[in-house]
């Protein structure tokens, strides 16, 4: 599996840590080395931002890490990110963030190549798995050569896709090496200022690394062409897959970001007109845009020619290149969606059978939802949330509401999401004393990505606490069928009080707890 | 050569399970292979579908186009209908015949069946009663690998035998035996 791929080859390149929150389709990379590099350091962060501050600080300590995060965590650790770029690094830093083009299991399909660009650090961008693999140790070297971090972009389809690989001998870790240079680490103006030119008078230095990178590199047609392709990524696979290794067409493959500006000059030069195709959003193609000039004949997304939403694939790619696919039976007549579910036995279907019972009798009630298996509450039999924005807005959402006269103001949140992104909300509720309800639906794991370790879990009533709930509205619960009647009168309850209450319905994931008891009866 | 297969079902009937044991017969044979699956949401009841593709030549893509498909595996007869556009002219359909109603709105089962059948080259058994009866009802999966192990061309009957007990021998004997014996049932029913 890509993610494998990425995974084996970070512990090859001698990496000391891996900081990682779950999200699809990333999570595989931190559970492989869990499972396979006992040396790495390997635990599960709160949250991204957090996870790339430890990051910076083992690289600050003069070892390598690695990052690992879904393309919406960028959002969270873009303070750290970006600023990571300012001070530099010292041991290498890559940090992974996988996109999700259609939007297989993610709530946008922001293009992480921009984060690189507006950081100004260099972007590797793999198409195959063993270039996955490979890239990592470069993508180390060259972090230490350039002295920053280095981003490596990678989309579901690679992430999440399987194919042989060949390794190469790993190296050992960096000793330790803590800077002594405190000037390019304390951000104060001053400093800030020359790290930054400095920052930028390292541009240039990428831009060459990008025009001789063993990653960009010239396919098919060498002479003149009617047409050429800048293909990023993943998109050379399904150009290739269309055109064949001879083809008229030229191609210009490009894994390595900034963009080779002479290469596609080069390439413009001896072709007509030139389509880039690229998976996410149009990031190269307005950049190539700027190159070639604006008389010069682009296609790609923005031009129509190509999707402009979506992942790529061989058949659109194809279209695009004026090769449609025969569909000799077209397209089944008797088949409707089948969306996912709650699974049978959760304990979030008795919270939200409980929450729509009481809900009911409260025709004004808003359930601000958050992002985990509990948001599939949206769909039916329970209809039961109004929203899902971001990791922690159900809370800070729910106050807002509370705060513009919404009553009830309820906030269904899971335990991960609460400890990632939850709790400054919940401060910032209890110090406006906010009319609302928080549920925290508390199944001991972070269930939606496949049941990793969740960072509260023991800890919720004292967080609570400890934030300034009242301890009397702070109330645990067990969400089954025939606590059903004790539920619904606390949230009742709850509801009536005015001031910031949290209910804890608590029941292990039926995933986790039934993997648990296989695991047991196998090791009987 | 090459073979590009479209795996089907639902979230939790074992199509990845069916993936890797013809990923490892393939990976034993040295044949290229890329497999492309989709996790996270489609665990919990929804669809679930896998490209794989094994060739003796390199491939580029990790998704097969529409229409160049030689073979649709499924746990369901409804996901097999879901990718049919994915099919080749010749592409064969191995499938469960038994529906999976997880939904309210599940489509009418005659009418079904029928616009399944009407393709050419349809194996439709119902699998898990095959495999109830047999005594190993949790290997319908392997099955359903068997029936479609004839069509399968670069790899033989034999190799996937061998990848069976290599992929389950962690679970110990007993298993790979009801898995062995799954398999065969597939193989003889289809012929």
């Amino acid at each position: 599996m890509g993610d494998e791929a990425i995974a084996l080859g970070a512990i090859d390149a001698g990496i000391s840590g891996v900081y990682a929150y779950p999200g699809t389709p990333s999570t595989e990379i931190t559970e492989f080395i869990q499972k396979y590099a006992p040396e790495v350091r390997s635990r599960w962060c709160s949250n991204e931002k957090t996870a790339m501050e430890a990051a910076l600080g083992m690289s600050y300590a003069g070892k390598r890490a690695l990052v690992c995060m879904k393309h919406v965590g960028m959002n969270v650790a873009a303070d750290a990110f970006v600023n990571s770029a300012i001070t530099g690094v010292n041991g290498g830093v890559v940090v992974l963030a996988a996109d999700d083009p259609s939007m297989h299991s993610s709530q946008n399909e922001q293009d992480s190549r921009f984060y690189g660009r507006f950081a100004m650090i260099p972007i590797l961008e793999p198409s195959s798995q063993q270039e996955a693999y490979d890239m990592m140790s470069y993508a180390f070297d060259l972090s230490e050569k350039m002295r920053v971090p280095v981003l490596m972009r990678v989309v579901t389809r690679l992430a999440h896709s399987r194919a042989g690989v060949a390794t190469k001998a790993p190296i050992a870790q960096n000793g330790l090496n803590p800077e002594t240079e405190r000037t390019h680490w304390v951000l104060l103006p001053g400093n800030a200022r020359r790290q930054y030119a400095s920052l930028v008078g390292k541009q240039s230095d990428f831009e060459a690394s990008a025009e001789s990178s063993p990653y960009n590199t010239f396919a098919g047609n060498m002479g003149e062409a009617k047409l050429g392709i800048v293909a990023c990524g993943i998109a050379y696979n399904y150009v290739m897959e269309n055109i064949g290794a001879k083809s008229d067409i030229a191609v210009l493959k490009v894994s390595q970001y900034p963009l080779p500006e002479a290469q596609i000059k080069a390439l413009a030069a001896r072709c007509e007109s030139i389509m880039v195709a690229e998976d996410g959003q149009p990031f190269a193609e307005e950049l190539v845009a700027g190159m070639v000039g604006c008389d010069y004949p682009l296609l790609g997304r923005l031009t129509g020619n190509l999707p402009r939403m979506g992942e790529l694939t061989p058949d659109c790619v194809g279209k695009a290149l004026g090769k449609e696919g025969a569909k000799p039976y077209g397209t089944a007549q008797n088949v409707v969606a089948r969306p996912p579910a709650l699974c049978q036995g959760c304990g979030h279907r008795d919270v939200y059978n409980a929450l729509n019972k009481v809900a009911a009798e409260y025709p004004d009630a808003r359930i601000f939802g958050d992002i985990g298996c509990y948001t599939l509450g949206a769909l039916p039999p329970f209809r039961a949330i109004d929203s899902c924005v971001d990791m922690g807005a159900s809370i800070t959402m729910a106050k807002g509401a509370a705060d513009a006269g919404v009553f009830p103001a309820i906030a269904v949140i899971g335990d991960s999401t609460f400890t990632h992104s939850g709790m400054t909300g919940l401060l910032d509720a209890v110090n406006d004393n906010a009319n609302i309800t928080v549920i925290i639906s508390d199944n001991l794991t972070t269930a939606m990505t496949g049941g990793q370790d969740s960072a509260g879990t023991n800890k919720f009533e004292a967080i609570c606490l400890g934030l300034g709930v009242e301890p009397e509205h702070v109330k645990v619960v067990v969400p089954i069928a025939k606590n059903m009647e004790e539920i619904t009168r606390i949230i009742r309850e709850e509801i009536e009080y005015k001031g910031v209450s949290v209910i804890i319905p608590r029941r292990e994931c039926i995933q986790t707890l039934n993997r648990k008891l296989r695991q047991k009866r196998a090791n009987k | 050569m090459k073979n590009d297969i479209i795996l089907a079902g639902v979230g939790g009937q074992g199509i990845l399970t069916i993936a890797t044991i013809i990923g490892d017969a393939a990976a034993k044979a040295g044949l290229y292979l890329k497999q492309a699956e989709v996790h996270g949401m489609s665990q919990r009841g929804g669809d679930v579908q896998s490209n794989l593709r094994l060739s003796t030549e390199p491939i580029y893509s990790d998704l097969i186009r529409e229409g160049e498909a030689d073979m649709i595996i499924s746990m369901e007869p409804m996901e097999a209908l879901r990718y049919v556009a994915c099919l080749h002219q010749n592409g064969q359909v191995i499938t469960s015949s038994t529906p999976f109603k997880n939904i309210p709105n599940y489509p009418d089962e005659l009418s079904l069946m029928q616009e399944l059948n009407a393709l050419p080259n349809v194996t439709a058994l119902p699998i898990e009663d095959m495999a109830k009866d047999g005594g190993f009802a949790k290997s319908a999966n392997v099955v359903l690998l068997g029936m479609a192990a004839r069509h399968l061309g670069v790899l033989s009957v034999e190799q996937l035998r061998e990848s069976i007990a290599r992929v389950f021998a962690s679970k110990g004997e007993t298993v790979v035996e009801a898995n062995l014996q799954a398999f065969e049932l597939g193989v003889k029913a289809a012929e």
